[in-house]
């Protein structure tokens, strides 16, 4: 269980400022949904929370710890794209993460291990509802099939913190709920948190125990540049099935467009 | 009536307009060579069918008199030894120089320009100096070969490494690799079918360069032996070794990609 405290976080790249003045004390085991419209950072704090970026200003912790300044083990990511491996099939791209810190040298395994590692992987990928695709390449499955895949292979790790950004943003209703249940079966199990990104409000909602709006409070044209988007809504929901508030679910809905 | 970009020929007419233009060059040969020759039988510009038939016989079927071997056979076994150790070295070089320019940015920085300035040197230029260097003997052409196209090959399959989406490489680092295990299981294999792209566009340069150096010193080998009939203008010797250095070639070209295809099915599953 991993608490996130984020200290006063600023991004700015050149004289364009993005994000400013992110606080935020995630609980262990929160679920947390970011919604806000486009572009106004919601994919840069994923990268900060990921090593892949630094904050301008301002620190994310970990357990009371600074967070690595590259991406490692401990942050499991799935993208929206290219998140799984073309050339790898479904069971060779779960696999590799365990092969990665199995054989620093080969990167692969053999003999035992290796059965081992693949006993493993393929109780992964039936958790997601791939195991009659185990062979087949990422090209061969379906949008849907590929983010469960890219599900899988992030959570062989075991990662403390999952970050998603728009995971879920190109399949279909049905397939959509089918996923949900499956990442929420693994949230339970598994004890992490969850980032989200989502343009969806009602997913936010039914998947979050929290959910966190970013936009920009000064939107006159001569502002842009020099001021960013930070933390306008940040809300509770607590009994998930219970669907919010109609008028926050306004103003929340003027947040992400 | 359709337009004309959206009227697609058939199986058999298309068979047909490919073969085409290969029939209008030879009906267009014998017409010329017919009419020289009978303004002078002894014409040597545009031999007939029948002195081109005596003279691959001659070259490719009968032992020469003077050494015993079969000069097509040794001709083409001593170029294509030059040109494949020269390409397998400039392919050895640049699929290394190539992925960890693309990949790792200490060492772009090192070797980014300097790969630049290196590709623009024209070859030939070089190659007085490499006969000075490597004398006039096989390692002279092989290092033309490989020194011709290697910076080519790094430049391509560099900027393919850098083609590689970033989700990629910070995906292989939530899972726990390092940047060796970046390169051997994530960046290696999805760039050999890349190289072996590289390789084919590079080979029209590396056949030129190989013939050049042959041209100048050597005593075999198919552009020896092109270069030599020159002296004799005897077109029926050359003509046929220039249609023969075009099938190797082009086979060449096709064997590759049947190669890629057979070894990287990834690529071409499901799309
Ligand atoms: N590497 C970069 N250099 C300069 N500007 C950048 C860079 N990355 C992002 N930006 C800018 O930062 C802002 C936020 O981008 P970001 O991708 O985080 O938005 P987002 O909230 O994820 O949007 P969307 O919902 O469309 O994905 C954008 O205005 C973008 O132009
Ligand atoms: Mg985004």
């Amino acid at each position: 269980m991993t608490r996130v405290t984020v200290e006063n976080v600023w991004k700015v790249y050149g004289d364009q400022t993005v994000l400013e003045n992110i606080n935020l004390e995630i609980e262990p085991g929160s679920f947390i949904a970011l919604v806000g419209p486009s572009g106004c950072g919601k994919s840069t704090f994923l990268r900060m929370m990921l090593g892949d970026e630094a904050p301008s200003r301002g620190r994310i912790l970990l357990d009371g710890e600074e967070l690595d300044a590259e991406p490692s083990p401990d942050r499991g990511v799935v993208f929206q794209k290219y998140s799984v491996f073309p050339h790898l099939t479904a069971l060779q791209n779960v696999m590799l993460g365990l092969e990665f810190v199995a054989s620093p040298v080969m990167a692969r395994l053999f003999g035992s291990r290796k059965r081992a590692a693949k006993a493993e992987a393929l109780d992964m990928l039936t958790c997601v509802g791939l195991g009659h695709a185990v062979h087949k390449y990422p090209s061969e499955l379906s949008g849907g099939m590929q983010q469960r895949l890219a599900i899988a292979q992030a959570l062989i790790k075991k990662p403390k913190i999952l970050l998603l950004d728009e995971p879920f943003g190109a399949l279909d209703p049905g397939i959509r709920a089918e996923v949900h249940e499956i990442l929420l079966r693994l949230w339970r199990d598994e004890g992490m948190t969850v980032f989200m990104v989502t343009h969806d409000l009602s997913e936010a909602f039914k998947l979050g125990t929290r959910v966190i709006a970013f936009d920009r409070v000064r939107t006159r044209p001569e502002e842009m540049k020099a001021y960013g988007a930070t933390v306008t809504f940040d809300l509770k929901v607590d009994g998930k099935s219970v669907p919010p508030r109609p008028e926050i679910r306004d103003v929340l809905a003027v947040a992400a467009q | 009536m359709r337009r004309l970009i959206n009227r697609q020929p058939d199986v058999v007419v298309r068979f047909g307009l490919m073969l085409l233009p290969f029939v209008a060059v030879i009906i267009a040969y014998m017409i010329a060579s017919e009419a020289r020759l009978s303004v002078n039988p002894n014409d040597k510009l545009l031999p007939g069918w029948s002195t081109i038939a005596a003279a691959i016989e001659r070259m490719a079927f009968l032992p020469d008199q003077r050494t015993g071997s079969y000069l097509l056979l040794q001709d083409t076994i001593s170029s294509l030894s030059r040109l494949g150790i020269g390409v397998a070295v400039a392919t050895l070089i640049g699929g290394i120089f190539g992925i960890l320019q693309g990949l790792i940015p200490y060492f772009r920085a090192t070797f980014n320009a300097f790969t630049g300035v290196l590709s623009m040197i024209p070859p030939l230029a070089v190659l007085p100096i490499l006969f000075i260097i490597f004398g006039l003997g096989e390692l002279a052409k092989v290092v033309l070969v490989a020194v011709g196209i290697a910076p080519f090959i790094i430049r391509d399959l560099a900027l393919r490494t850098e083609e590689i989406p970033h989700e990629e490489i910070i995906k292989a680092q939530t899972l726990g690799a390092s940047t060796w295990q970046i390169i051997l299981r994530i960046v290696v294999p999805q760039m050999l079918p890349r190289l072996i792209d590289g390789v084919r566009l590079s080979l029209g340069a590396a056949w030129l360069f190989l013939i050049a150096a042959e041209a100048i010193a050597s005593d075999s080998g198919l552009g020896y032996r092109i270069f030599l009939m020159r002296r004799y203008l005897a077109m029926d010797v050359i003509l046929p070794y220039v249609a023969w250095i075009t099938l190797l070639a082009f086979t060449l070209d096709l064997a590759l990609r049947l190669f890629q295809r057979i070894a990287f099915r990834w690529m071409y599953r499901g799309n």
